[in-house]
């Protein structure tokens, strides 16, 4: 390994490089904090590689942009925090609708709205799923080190591009802008997803909305022999709009299915030392880190803990869940919000009254101390 | 007609009322590109919501109806990623200048390269009427049951202080103009704006006394003239009709193409 | 090349919205409605194919065909 790959950076600007490395060619973004490190990077880099970066004048008009040139055949990003993605959902349910691949970055600090801009939390976790009106289905994914942020990253973008999807990286603050070695792989080391395009001829009909059998839908850039439509009106397969009731179901239960059917393909976690755990720690993003750090301090004094680190949580790895925390007394659900994750984690396993919550919301990151009270607490000790 | 060749023909008769302007927008659209001889694939079609927008379901181009405000946005990135394609955005009065000023103003001010058609009815059509901030006081409409009473601005003046380097103006009854200056809008290489004067006799005209399509166009005659005319030395409501803007200014796209070079120079 | 003469009036029936606009600025009165508020040639005879109704016509309802050019 060459020590060129070998950097000492921000994980916004790891993540801006992974972006780089999955093929992005062009990113639209506007100035908020904790994100703006990922769009001044890009600024820079894109341009260096051909690709185009612009600052758009709003968070809307970013997202609005990153459609329409992923339209062309590009790789898109866009990055924000809260205030600025509650202003995109508009755009990001267009992009569900319309079936377009692009990745959105949220990294995430205390809300609800102007919140504590400098300091992180996982406040957001609802708002990835929910956010755009409507019944839908998104990705959204998370990582807590700067490796992971790296491979996630680009994983974002290939299952953008196999689902034909948005998909939402929320990271937050703290990961985002702590420094921290990164190994950046060689070209091929992760294998990319590149841009399915239909080999259908110019003048033979093309579907844009018409899944293959394998449950792929190529694209044709605009441009290109095929002329079609793009609509965020329900819409037949050509994309014209229609109001038919069998269209409107059949549309909805596509790009649902689409996503919900394939959670188990979707699910990225992490295991460390769930075969003997007697009590599981559930975390994911930043506050992973101080779980694990629980999990590696008090196995050292003989306590069978072991932590599930959720990578993907939506669709929510119910059965990956489920299946881990069988055997376990006690689940810990660890994250900086009034409690998100957990409910879904009460949701996958078979006995509900034996998941906890320790948590905190106050912009303090959550600390390996705050963690084992909360398990004192369960023991009966107090703290 | 050589300009059916340009549209889904078989969604026609189209869903705009009986005399509706946007029709003849359609139609002047049809021949400018004509004129110009280009290619269909060449061409991409944005719109944002309302009346004005469906006019891309029903051109044979590659065609994007977006988000109400937003197809300004949605054109930039195309627009950038793909210099080479030739991007043609229609949009409401509203839809333009209310929810999508900022987008209007900026891209204005970017000076893309895209051709703006402000399809201008005064009114919220497709929602039933409501009134727009083109309306104007006085104007009768659903949320102003006793007239309204704030002011429209003149959005060839907007485009102006925004920086588009191609602004022109002219109406519905003015189709051979409308073609023209469309054609114009089209080749120049910047951020182009046609404002077209396009009456909606249904929600505008029923409430305002418009009388039928055919009158209202009549008074797009009437009331207009070219621009520094004889006639608007007289009478200076009336509304000017021509090309306002025309300048050749750096054009966004061509300009960040330099950029590149720079940074991978600098590599 | 002589002025266009007119071969006829090409009308698609089933775009055509009765709204009277070409009707309306026919500067030689050729145009009429019917009884189902479709557009007609009632005085073909006088049509100096000025194509304003083709140019204003927002249906795309109505075509002037003239000859020799068979446009």
């Amino acid at each position: 390994m060459s020590k060129k790959n070998v950097k000492f950076i921000q994980g916004n600007e790891v993540c801006a490089e992974a972006a780089i490395y999955a093929g992005l060619d062009f990113f639209a973004g506007y100035p908020i904090t904790p994100s703006t490190e990922i769009a001044e990077h890009l600024a820079k880099r894109l341009p260096q590689r051909g690709g185009h970066f612009i600052q758009m004048e709003d968070e809307i008009s970013s997202m609005c942009a990153i459609i329409g040139a992923s339209l062309t055949g590009s790789k898109v990003m866009t990055a924000s925090s809260g205030p600025g993605i509650s202003l995109k959902q508009e755009a990001i349910g267009y992009a569900v609708m319309t079936e377009v691949p692009c990745v959105i970055v949220n990294v995430q600090r205390g809300g609800p709205s102007t919140g504590i801009p400098t300091h992180g939390s996982q406040g957001d976790v609802m708002q990835a799923r929910w956010g755009c009106h409507g019944d839908h289905s998104i990705v959204v994914m998370t990582a807590s080190n700067h490796q992971d942020i790296f491979e996630i990253t680009v994983e974002a973008f290939n299952i953008a591009e196999t689902y034909r999807t948005p998909v939402i990286l929320l990271f937050d603050e703290i990961v985002g802008h702590t420094r921290e070695r990164v190994v950046i792989p060689e070209p091929g080391e992760i294998p990319l997803v590149e841009r399915l395009r239909t080999s259908v001829k110019g003048g033979v009909d093309y579907h844009p909305y018409l899944p293959r059998e394998d449950g792929r839908l190529p694209m044709s850039d605009f441009g290109s022999v095929h002329r079609y439509n793009v609509t965020g009106l329900f819409h037949d397969m050509w994309g014209f709009p229609s109001t038919k009731p069998e269209i409107v179901y059949g549309l909805l239960r596509h790009l649902t299915d689409k996503i919900e059917n394939r959670a188990g393909q979707i699910a990225r976690y992490k295991e460390y030392y769930l075969e003997d755990a007697e009590r599981i720690l559930i975390s994911y993003g930043s506050s992973a880190r101080s779980a694990l750090h629980v999990v590696e301090n008090r196995r050292a004094r003989g306590e069978c803990l072991g932590l599930l680190e959720l990578q993907t949580l939506w669709p929510f790895p119910s059965e990956v869940v489920r299946r881990k925390c069988l055997k376990a007394e006690a689940v810990v659900v660890i994250e900086m919000n009034m409690g998100q994750i957990v409910q879904e984690v009460k949701k996958a396993v078979e006995q509900p009254e034996k998941i906890f919550l320790a948590n905190r919301f106050d912009g303090v990151f959550i600390t390996p101390m705050d963690i084992i009270n909360i398990l004192r607490v369960i023991k009966g000790k107090g703290v | 007609m050589a300009i059916k060749d340009y549209i889904r023909g078989r969604f026609f008769p189209h869903m705009w009322c009986p005399g509706c302007g946007h029709g003849i927008v359609l139609n002047s659209l049809l021949r400018a590109v004509e004129k110009l001889g280009m290619s269909k694939n060449e061409i991409v079609m944005v719109s944002g919501i309302g009346c004005s927008a469906r006019i891309s379901g029903y051109v044979d181009f590659h065609s994007m109806h977006t988000l109400h405000g937003r197809a300004l946005a949605f054109a930039t990135g195309i627009k950038m990623s793909r210099p080479g394609l030739n991007v043609i955005v229609p949009m409401g009065d509203g839809d333009a200048m209310a929810i999508g000023g900022n987008h209007f103003i900026h891209a204005a001010r970017r000076n893309i390269d895209i051709t703006a058609i402000v399809m201008n009815n005064r009114i919220y059509g497709m929602t039933g009427g409501q009134y727009s901030p083109l309306s104007g006081v006085g104007v009768m409409a659903t949320t102003t049951p006793y007239g309204n009473i704030d002011h429209e601005f003149d959005i060839v003046e907007m485009a102006r202080a925004a920086g588009a380097s191609f602004v022109a103006r002219t109406t519905t009854y003015h189709a051979k103009q409308a073609t023209d200056l469309i054609r114009q809008a089209i080749i120049h290489e910047g951020f182009s704006v046609v404002e077209i004067l396009s009456q909606c006799p249904v929600q505008f005209g029923r409430r305002n006394k418009g009388g039928s399509a055919a009158e209202m166009m009549e008074t797009y005659k009437t009331n207009t003239t070219p621009i520094g005319s004889k006639a608007k030395k007289e009478n200076s409501d009336l509304i000017e009709r021509g090309i306002f803007v025309q300048k050749d200014i750096p054009e966004y796209c061509n300009e960040y193409d330099k950029i590149i070079e720079q940074a991978m120079k600098g590599q | 090349m002589g002025k266009p003469k007119l071969k006829e009036h090409r009308i698609e029936r089933d775009w055509c919205k009765g709204c009277g606009i070409c009707v309306h600025f026919c500067p030689k009165s050729v145009l009429e409605l019917d009884d189902d508020d479709k557009v007609f040639a009632a005085r073909p005879e006088d049509c100096i194919a000025c194509r304003l109704c083709e140019i204003r016509c927002p249906d795309l309802a109505i075509e002037i065909i003239t000859e020799p050019e068979g446009k």
